[in-house]
């Protein structure tokens, strides 16, 4: 793998060659908080950020994302036909994700990328989309990446690991997507006399920081049954005020609703994010509801990501460990506690 | 106000041993700064979790309704205001509840702490009247009434109204606070600045329903953004559909919201969603010289007619 030094100071050129053939997306200050947004010219990604509110699960995966468009005026010979929207999927770049953003994407290919389905909007994305991370020098302290398959320098799932290095970013090459754009950044390259070892330093400070942790090693050999109708259920969602809160902050979340919005005699079919949190989720044409008490969805959330996704993948929980669902849930529900009431559950 | 903890838990033990509650309705530690999560006790050996410091902004009233179980709670000023609109409201009877009061002297405002410190806050140590941040390489000791939540620092029923057992003296009153500032500000900008300014206030919306959700007066069994047959609003990121939302979201609560900040203290992206009812909660004081939740002997304005109701606003 190969490790290139890039000078600050041709950092801003280098991005702005870039933003010739990509569109680039980054981290951003708004008001009192962090959020990825595409850059305007000239304006650089801001790689202070701690972590941003919102993932960057948006720039592959919209919150709205129009999929169709129809007429139902009956003169017009295609009316209530879908007609496809055109989009765009031009090669676009998200630099200065953290490596558990861009590991959360891998988690959500497993859904959205998978042998029976393919998402054709979400794998479009994705594939145009270059991940440039940024390596965890200061993680916070909810984060819990190092236990939840994660790490603040991991790589899967990047195709460039930026670290950040005195006067230097340290650009570790991952993948071929990653040579790519480096070639287009055109920063002098041939200084290539970096090599792995201050990153494999950082890394270990890095992670000897993170002090968060969760056990998730017994999750698997739990019966679904008895995780399901345990007794902790009452207490852990007693205070959820099903907002969707933890679900919307959080890189792996992946549900979605379709709806047709008709105005007049034409309409659009789209798609919005859900969340199991919500009243609508799961509500059937008949009026029934599976799920139609706060601790039923609460325990959908966790066991989802803590149990039936482990058990259906056999690769790990749902959950890259950003912390964010645990610093932004208004009333302190927190993933890490209930992973570890779940994996040490006996009955 | 840090010492209350101690009469709390006194109470809660008293009630629970005799049997006089199901369970009883309070804060357990936080596993982040400046945040408790509400819970239940319900076994005398249980009450130890329980916690008071200025990190227990959520309105437990949220957490009465439709409950049948003969219910402790522990209440500031504004959670018992609730508790009396929802008494009004039929959402739970009043022999249902054994009210702990607590004479409040203000919850800190989690959003504007953080914004104010330099990198993460790590640690948050508090006294009676300070509050100590701490992170990597910073710390600063703030004055508590400095950064105190905005509905709190203009509260002026910090006692609880209506209560069966209180866990202090009764604190003063403030008296010398402008309340409605904010909303003469926005009441004086023209139609355009107007959409302008609510559509900034909004921008960063997500559709989290957290301010709802933490709010006591939103317990509709299908609130209006939720119904589908038919449904009223679209449930995108449309600008139109957020901005119905919170309009007519705020008008469900005129006559009721209390002030409380729990859905300002619940949102996210800290967005200031008072305005909106705070401009209702105005608007019922000068017309209706109507404050919510004060009292249990009158019905609130939008359900009771008299001859005299100011008319002028629908000519
Ligand atoms: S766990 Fe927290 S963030 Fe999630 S729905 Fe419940 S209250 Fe909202
Ligand atoms: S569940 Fe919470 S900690 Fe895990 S990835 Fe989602 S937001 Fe981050
Ligand atoms: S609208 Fe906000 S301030 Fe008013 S009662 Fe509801 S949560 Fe409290
Ligand atoms: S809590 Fe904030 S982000 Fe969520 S719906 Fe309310 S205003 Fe919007």
């Amino acid at each position: 793998m190969k490790v290139i030094k890039i000078d600050k100071k041709e950092w801003a050129k280098g991005l702005e060659r870039l933003s010739k053939t990509y569109q680039l997306f980054g981290p951003a200050k708004h008001e009192a908080f962090f959020v990825f947004k595409a850059l305007e010219d000239g304006e650089l990604p801001d790689l202070d950020v701690q972590n941003t509110r919102l993932s960057p699960r948006s720039v592959i995966y919209p919150q709205s994302e129009k999929m169709f468009e129809y007429t139902l005026d009956e003169d017009q010979e295609d009316h209530h036909i879908l007609k496809e929207i055109d989009k765009e999927y031009s090669s676009r770049a998200i630099i200065g994700i953290r490596p558990c953003d861009a590991k959360a994407f891998l988690l959500v290919k497993r859904n959205f990328d998978a042998p029976e389905y393919k998402d054709p909007y979400w794998i479009k994305s994705y594939e145009a989309t270059t991940l440039v991370g940024h390596g965890c020098n200061a993680p916070c302290s909810c984060c819990f990446c190092t236990t939840a398959g994660c790490g603040p320098f991991h790589e899967e799932g990047l195709d460039i690991l930026l670290v950040d290095v005195d006067d230097t970013y340290l650009a570790k090459i991952i993948t071929e997507k990653g040579d790519r754009l480096l070639a287009a950044a055109g920063w002098d390259t041939k200084t290539d006399t970096a090599t792995n070892d201050p990153i494999e330093n950082m890394k270990e400070a890095a992670e000897a920081k993170i002090t968060s942790m969760v056990s998730t090693d017994q999750l698997k050999d739990k019966s679904t049954t008895d995780l399901f109708e345990a007794s902790f259920w009452e207490d852990v969602s007693f205070a959820c005020i099903n907002c969707g809160t933890c679900t919307y902050v959080c890189p792996t979340c992946w549900c979605f609703d379709i709806q047709d919005e008709t105005h007049g005699l034409s309409g659009i079919r789209m798609r919005n994010w859900d969340s199991c949190m919500y009243p609508l989720f799961t509500f059937h044409g008949s009026g029934h509801n599976p799920r139609d008490t706060k601790t039923q969805r609460v325990r959908q959330r966790f066991m989802h990501k803590l149990k039936y996704y482990v058990d259906k993948y056999d690769n790990g929980i749902q959950c890259v460990g950003c912390g964010r669902c645990v610093r932004f849930c208004p009333v302190n529900i927190d993933i890490r506690r209930v992973c570890d009431l779940m994996n040490s559950f006996e009955l | 106000m840090l010492s209350y903890i101690d009469k709390i838990k006194e109470i809660s033990r008293r009630l629970l041993k005799e049997s006089k509650v199901d369970m009883v309705i309070g804060f357990r530690k936080g596993t982040v700064v400046m945040m408790n999560e509400p819970c239940f006790v319900k076994t005398v050996a249980d009450v130890d979790k329980l916690v008071w410091d200025s990190n227990c902004g959520i309105n437990l009233a949220n957490y009465l309704a439709n409950r049948t179980e003969k219910i402790g709670i522990v209440a500031k000023g504004c959670d018992s205001r609730n508790i009396v609109t929802h008494i009004i409201e039929n959402k739970i009877k009043r022999d249902q509840v054994v009210i702990i009061g607590v004479p409040c002297k203000g919850m800190i405002d989690r959003h504007n702490i953080e914004a104010m410190a330099e990198a993460e806050i790590q640690e948050v140590i508090e006294t009676d009247d300070t509050i100590q941040v701490k992170g990597a390489g910073f710390e600063k000791t703030l004055d508590k009434k400095e950064v105190l939540q905005e509905n709190c620092a203009i509260c002026v029923h910090r006692n609880p109204v209506i209560y069966d057992e209180l866990v202090a003296d009764e604190v003063k009153e403030q008296t010398d606070v402008d309340r409605y500032e904010d909303v003469r500000h926005i009441e004086a900008l023209s139609p355009e600045e107007k959409w302008d300014f609510f559509e900034d206030l909004l921008s960063t919306c997500i559709r989290c329903y957290g301010c709802r959700n933490a709010c006591p007066l939103c317990y509709c069994p299908t609130c209006f953004v939720d119904e589908s047959r038919p449904q009223w609003v679209g449930k995108s990121q449309d600008s139109t559909d957020i901005r119905t939302f919170h309009f007519l979201r705020a008008y469900h609560c005129a006559g009721r919201c209390t002030d409380c900040g729990a859905c300002e203290r619940a949102c996210p992206m800290g967005i200031k969603v008072r305005l909106f009812t705070k401009k209702l909660e105005k608007d019922c004081l000068e017309l209706f010289d109507w404050e919510a939740g004060l009292t249990l002997e009158k019905r609130p304005p939008l359900d009771t007619y008299r001859p005299d109701d100011p008319d002028e606003f629908i000519r």
